[in-house]
């Protein structure tokens, strides 16, 4: 549908495109002498290269302008006749690596992620680099189409904010563990879907079904390996909150042992946006919203309504009285441990898809965010992570019409801290619990 | 066949290393705050960063002498620390530990981001502030030194600027530890209510101890800036991170813990990630790129950190009886 649609806009502008790279290829092959913007900048010079494939719709676009700046230099690329293009820096410290729109045949905007990215090298040499392109208009938007835009994509990030934090805050509420490992778990999901989807081959949504499954595990093999132990033995709140740390940072870097550097796409991500009055969402977006709101609903049912549920915020209100009550606080907390960590793992795939990309620091980027919400929400109770999470994600989004996009979590960490100052209970926490 | 030399020899280097001074600081600011005082502050790294960037940009941008930058680094440590205590040092310590990690990442974005580039040089960093240093240098050009100790006369005048500033400090906080000051600090470590009962204001005493650390912290970040060039990518909370597993290593209310710790962490880990890399070259380890032979040493921190706070959570030097954290 999108592909015909490009193909009857075909504008004069194009074809003048077109004429050009055909002549700058001409050129290319009958006199070898690069032209200004060869497909290739700076290869032979540097050891280290930025490449990237600018595509749309499976289409490769031509004559589109890259600028790589950074490390004092900067290289100027336009895509060749394939969508590739190849810059050459002399070193591996972080670059800015812009997408002139203006280059973008008619119709084709930048979806997702914006046409300004941040790239750094792994520990590979070659880094690539790629834009999410999408079907849109570039017009100057109003300021309250964008309001409203930004509070839709907030509420979204809000809301797969609020599926972490609430397994942060149970295990914080029936263990008092600050869960730093809780960022890993993140990832995990989100690995684990790219593992079953593009390597193994399953259909996305079994993947995902797959992905969650295995996080449950994985917070179950957590519980039952390092977290039960550590209990029995009467280890401090602050050393096992120090242990989460190792073991954030040694599942961080085993993610990175398996999956490398880089950032890999879901199966899915990007699709084009679609337009409802000043909202752009794209059908993922709602998929996410959807997915949810549902999970959350079905979360606070079985908060309140099952025994189970009501045995844990029992033992979230004092363990010693539920385990005095018949309640059995071990199994209660492997519970916990299991829902945190499969929300946790849902959290990341949708994560994955907001953000976008899936790579081994991802969840780590997040977790400040979560503990941000868990702490404005009020530390310990469920419903004060949901309210606060959807603060977070909304001030995220909406921070951006003032500030600079590179600084909206900035905004986010700023307000933690002033909440911090002026109710330190949180939104929804009691006095008592600060203690 | 794998060269243990050159193995042997890089570990060594790490031994007197600035870097390694300049963990060894940064760690002995966490022993205030963390084993000394109970504070658990995440934001080391932020601090550091502080530290590094009010050198450079006091330098570059002001063209201040070095002992006015180095001022103005202090100054901003001290203005951080009181923006990160008011709000929480009435609290519970977790929300310490939640306010400074997230104090320590809004300085690092605010480093990174684009608006302020003609100032920070957003990801790129900064350099070519070392000018001022170097120039007080008294060494006359030369290598000097043997084996793996040999370096160049700027090299050497970092170093021991940076090993005279860690010894200063450690006799310092050895001395104030000793002294009524210090008695009140370990109270607080041990009992708030107790210190406060005795007429003391244990908010502000607090607060003292998160100002000296974190002056600590910063002039760790400056000894870390000399050998290299101020990129905020250096500043992410795994810094922080790495400087609590040399804390836990070397013993968390010691200290000679924070320099010993800091000389072996460094020194392990640069003969690991050494002997894996040439392992993985000389064909030892097929099953492993020579990539992910860089990331294992990192993973091995992680699972260190683990081991040592279960197991031994005063760490070489400390006493048990010293840790409040452990119940």
């Amino acid at each position: 549908m999108k592909l015909t649609g490009t193909a009857k806009k075909f504008s004069p502008r194009m074809l003048v495109i077109f004429l050009g790279a055909l002549v700058s290829v001409l050129m290319m092959s009958t006199f070898a002498t690069p032209p200004a913007h060869a497909d290739e900048v700076g290869t032979d010079q540097y050891d280290f290269v930025f490449a990237g494939n600018v595509q749309f719709n499976g289409k490769p676009l031509e004559g589109v302008l890259i600028t790589v700046t950074g490390g004092g230099i900067e290289q100027e690329v336009k895509t060749g006749a394939d969508g590739k293009w190849r810059a050459g820096v002399p070193d591996k410290s972080e670059y800015t690596i812009t997408l002139d729109e203006e280059t973008l045949p008619k119709g084709v905007v930048v979806a997702k992620g914006g046409s300004v990215l941040k790239a750094e090298f792994g520990l590979t040499s070659v880094k690539s680099v790629n834009f999410f392109l999408g079907e849109g208009t570039r017009t100057t938007v109003s300021f309250v189409d964008q309001f409203i835009n930004r509070f839709f994509n907030g509420l979204n990030f809000g809301l797969l904010l609020a599926l972490a934090a609430i397994g942060l805050s149970l295990i914080f509420g029936t263990t008092g563990l600050s869960n730093f490992a809780h960022a890993e778990m993140i990832t995990f999901g989100a690995l684990m879907t790219l593992a079953f989807s593009t390597n193994v081959g399953l259909p996305v949504w079994l993947a995902m079904i797959v992905a969650i499954a295995l996080s449950a595990g994985l917070g179950w093999g957590l519980d039952a390996a390092i977290w039960k132990p550590l209990r029995r033995r009467g280890v401090g709140l602050i050393q096992l909150m120090i242990v989460s740390i190792g073991l954030s940072l040694a599942l961080r870097y085993v993610f990175q042992y398996f999956a490398g550097g880089d950032t890999y796409q879901l199966p899915g991500a990007g699709l084009a946006d679609l337009r409802f009055g000043p909202i752009l969402l794209s059908p993922i977006d709602m998929v996410s919203m959807g997915i949810s709101v549902v999970v959350l609903l079905a979360v606070a049912y079985f908060l309140l309504r099952t025994r189970i549920g009501k045995a844990t915020r029992a033992v979230s209100d004092n363990p010693s009285l539920a385990s005095a009550s018949g309640i059995d606080v071990d199994r209660v907390i492997r519970i916990v441990w299991v829902l945190g960590a499969a929300l946790a793992g849902l959290s990341g795939i949708l994560w994955a898809y907001f953000r976008p990309g899936v790579s081994w620091s991802m969840g780590f980027q997040m977790l400040l965010l979560v503990f941000a919400a868990v702490t404005l929400g009020g530390l310990g109770t469920a419903f004060g992570a949901l309210v606060g999470s959807i603060i977070v994600g909304l001030f995220v989004e909406l921070s951006t019409l003032w500030l600079p996009s590179d600084m909206k979590y900035v905004g986010a960490l700023v307000v933690l801290i002033l909440v911090l100052l002026l109710r330190p209970q949180g939104i929804l926490g009691r006095k008592e619990r600060i203690g | 066949m794998i060269d243990w030399g050159a193995i042997f020899s890089n570990a060594a280097v790490e031994l007197i290393s600035p870097t390694t001074a300049a963990y060894a600081l940064a760690a002995l600011g966490l022993a205030v705050h963390f084993g000394y005082t109970g504070l658990l502050n995440f934001g080391q790294a932020g601090f550091m960063a502080i530290g590094a960037y009010g050198y450079a940009i006091s330098t570059l941008t002001f063209g201040f002498p070095v002992w006015a930058a180095v001022l103005m680094g202090i100054g901003a440590s001290v203005v951080f620390a009181l923006i990160l205590g008011v709000p929480t040092l009435r609290l519970r310590a977790d929300y310490l530990a939640i306010v400074t990690i997230a104090a320590a990442e809004i300085v690092r974005l605010l480093f990174t981001t684009n608006t302020f580039e003609p100032v920070t040089g957003s990801a790129n960093g900064l350099s070519g502030y070392k000018g001022g240093f170097a120039a007080l240098n008294p060494i006359p050009e030369g290598t000097y030194g043997f084996g793996p100790f040999e370096n160049n006369a700027y090299d050497w005048w970092i170093r021991i600027v940076a090993w005279v500033l860690v010894i200063l400090f450690s006799l310092f906080t050895w001395q104030i530890m000793r002294s009524p000051w210090g008695r009140v600090i370990k109270g607080i470590r041990e009992d708030e209510d107790a210190v406060r009962a005795l007429g003391k204001n244990v908010y502000s005493y607090k607060m003292q101890s998160l100002i000296l650390g974190g002056v600590f912290g910063t002039i760790a970040g400056m000894i870390f800036i000399l050998p290299r060039a101020v990129v905020p990518s250096n500043y992410q909370t795994s810094l922080t991170f790495f400087i609590y597993a040399i804390l836990l290593l070397g013993g968390a209310a010691t200290i000679l813990g924070p320099i010993i710790g800091s000389m072996i962490f460094w020194v392990l880990l640069s003969f690991f990630s050494g002997f894996i890399a040439r392992a993985v070259e000389a064909g030892w380890l097929p099953f492993m790129t020579s990539i992910q032979a860089g990331q294992l040493r990192f993973i091995l921190v992680g699972v260190a950190i683990m081991l040592i706070v279960v197991f031994r959570p005063q760490g070489i030097f400390g006493n048990k009886k010293e840790l409040s954290f452990v119940k």
